[in-house]
């Protein structure tokens, strides 16, 4: 077996060779690295730009109005602003706890062969496309909610304005389980990279001083991983935010506020795959373009916020990023 | 030798199948209403003819700024443009074909056919003012059926669609409360109701929610069997959507005194005239450049209108009555022209 040292290179092609490929690939990894910010403030300036007639003719109201009605060319972004955060936090309420647990379940308690199996599905399940969770949303999941979950929370919960109005199944509440369902194996897969990462020693120690299994995940894991467990928190909010069409097929898109999860409302997202292709006048287009701009912005905070999440996570676990 | 001169000889059919091949491809692009007809029409063309007709379904709109910018050979919209439009833009513009909107609903015990409406109980539906389906003024209707004690839930588009335009048309024009307060667009502000996207989005909400009322293209509740109502029309009379009562209205139209055939087919009088029917348009320049193009796109449509009934009805649309067609291929030989150097040279027939 020759050794590397052994090989040798003619002096004359050695530093030229070297010097020319470390060039390209230095200048190749560069401008890839560099496009990226370029673009992304490329896509921001020309939101703003677009967007500029709008805010300009109805200014700080177009956020808090919720009037949309293209025959008198009134915008508002007010009811998808509202669409959009009340979708979001339904799926967080469900999708958090349930992902934890799971992830608890996955890294705690469980054999390895079904922690390896489940884990799989799991993942399974983000690697779905969105269109076919709204298909599923439309056809199986919209009848199945009409049919029992609904009229259940009408009948026990009614008294509160949340759960009230016919049971059709499509609407807001709809969109939020949808949307849980898809940000769930975000949520669990960090979850679960995140609990898997204390350090044994420090289970074993827990476990040594008698503690119980409860006692060993409530008091050493989560506080251990709590800060990756937020990071990945913050994921799965960034991706229901921004989620398109899934939310379009369930969530009965209409400009419209409703105290009721029963009703039909829309997202920032759901108004412009919807409305895009036909909005010929210029304010209209400059209208969806700002509701285009108040997401960008709204998921731009939530990645920049994981990140830092993440960073101090990486940071405390001295791995550098 | 003979080897290599039957290769040549192969070679040479090849290419000229080839230049034969390599004919004059036509492009055009816009509405989604009538796109199932035009391209199948375009394939039936291209086994007759070889000429080639792209036609890109990317919405009225899309259609209207494509023809404009001249990056097409014609282009199509449900909601037909304006006299001046036409005249500014430098743009001909004739109706191919015609489509009925219908009312669909899902309501628990009641058939397909089994429910009229009145456009008085229509637009207050529409307008949230009607809310349960065991509302008197429904049941006036409706003797003999029985109607359950169910919520109304109004689907509409959430789109902007020439579908939506021609129907909130027809509202307006009955209804001078809806034409002041909502409108008439490819798009409103919708007093009450969820929207769907697309004429299947709208079938298909219709479907899964009971209590349900939507509006959908006539070959959309056909293809998706999904029961529709009767309405009753200017004369008075409760109709049935048909091809044969889309047909009555387009005939009742007077598209003679109709500049740009500017022509909305919504609640015209007649006894078997189904009430909320749309055409749709094709949008082409005045001045053409290029001579061969030209006189491509127009034998295209000329022979779909000879030869495109059939398919069209198999697809439930309708091609215009032949003295619309008279018509429209008056106004092509008077229109339309060839923009030469020494002037305008007619290009039709």
């Amino acid at each position: 077996m020759p050794q590397a040292k052994d090989i040798v290179i003619p002096a004359t092609a050695r530093p030229r060779i070297r010097f020319n490929a470390d060039t390209v690939f230095k200048g190749v990894t560069v401008v890839a690295a560099v496009v990226v910010p370029i673009i992304i403030a490329g896509i921001f300036w020309e939101l703003l730009i677009l967007s500029w007639p709008a805010l300009k003719k109805f200014g700080w109201r177009f956020f808090v109005t919720e009037v949309w009605n293209p025959v008198t060319q009134q915008f508002g972004a007010a009811s998808s602003i509202y669409g959009t955060v009340i979708s979001t936090l339904i799926a967080m309420v469900l999708a958090v706890p349930m992902s934890i647990v799971i992830a608890l379940f996955l890294v705690e308690l469980a054999p390895r062969s079904v922690s390896k199996v489940v884990s799989n599905l799991i993942e399974l399940l983000a690697a779905i496309p969105s269109i076919i969770y709204g298909m599923w949303g439309l056809f199986i999941f919209a009848p199945f909610m009409a049919k029992y979950v609904q009229p259940f929370l009408g009948q026990h919960l009614g008294f509160l304005p949340l759960f009230t109005g016919p049971p059709m199944g499509i609407g807001m509440l709809t969109a939020g389980v949808i949307l849980a369902f898809m940000i769930l194996p975000f949520i669990t897969a960090i979850c679960r990279d995140v609990f898997s990462l204390v350090p044994p020693v420090l289970k074993e120690s827990g476990y040594g001083v008698g503690a119980t299994t409860w006692e060993v995940t409530y008091k050493i894991t989560l506080p251990y991983g709590i800060v990756g467990v937020l990071g990945g928190i913050f994921l799965g909010l960034g991706r229901a935010l921004g989620e398109t069409m899934a939310v379009t097929f369930v969530i009965g898109n209409t400009h419209k506020i409703s105290l009721s999860l029963f009703a039909p409302g829309n997202s920032i997202a759901s108004s412009l795959a919807n409305e895009f292709a036909e909005a010929t006048e210029p304010i209209y287009l400059s209208s969806l373009i700002a509701l285009g701009l108040v997401l960008f912005l709204f998921t731009f905070l939530v990645q920049v916020i994981s990140q830092i999440m993440l960073r101090r996570l990486y940071r405390g676990w001295s791995i550098k990023l | 030798m003979k080897k290599i001169v039957c290769l040549l000889a192969l070679i040479g059919c090849l290419v000229a199948a080839g230049v034969a091949q390599a004919q004059v491809t036509i492009n055009g692009a816009g509405a989604s209403f009538p796109y199932p007809v035009y391209s199948k029409w375009a394939h039936k063309y291209h086994e007759l003819t070889k000429v080639k007709v792209n036609y890109q379904s990317i919405g009225s709109g899309g259609g209207i700024a494509q023809i404009k910018a001249k990056t097409v050979d014609f282009g199509a919209t449900d909601d037909p443009l304006k006299v001046e439009e036409l005249k500014t833009e430098g743009l001909f513009q004739f109706p191919t074909l015609i489509g009925g909107v219908v009312p669909i609903f899902n309501v628990p015990g009641v058939e397909a056919g089994k429910l009229t409406l009145s456009p008085e109980v229509l637009v207050d539906i529409f307008m949230g003012k009607i809310k349960n389906w065991n509302d008197p003024a429904i049941a006036k209707l409706n003797a003999g059926v029985k109607l359950p004690d169910l919520p109304i839930t109004v689907v509409h588009r959430a789109d902007g669609s020439g579908t939506t335009w021609i129907f909130t048309n027809y509202l307006s024009k009955v209804s001078p409360e809806w034409k002041e307060k909502v409108g008439n667009a490819k798009a409103v502000s919708w007093p009450t109701g969820m929207g769907a996207k697309g004429n299947e989005g709208v079938a298909n909400n219709v479907k899964q929610v009971s209590g349900s009322i939507g509006y959908v293209e006539y070959a959309y509740a056909t293809i998706n069997k999904i029961p529709y109502a009767k309405l009753i029309n200017k004369a008075g009379k409760a109709v049935v959507p048909s091809l044969e009562s889309f047909k009555a209205a387009a005939a009742a139209a007077d598209w003679k005194s109709a500049p740009g055939f500017y022509m909305v087919l919504t609640d015209l009088p007649g006894e078997n005239t189904w009430p909320i029917v749309g055409a749709t348009f094709i949008l082409i320049h005045k001045e053409q450049l290029n001579a061969e193009k030209a006189k491509e796109t127009l034998k295209f449509f000329d022979w779909a209108f000879k030869h495109g009934d059939a398919i069209a009805q198999e697809l439930h649309y309708v091609t215009m009555p032949d003295s619309v067609v008279a018509l429209i291929q008056e106004g092509w030989s008077k229109e339309v022209k060839l923009a030469e150097r020494t002037g305008l040279k007619q290009l039709w027939p």
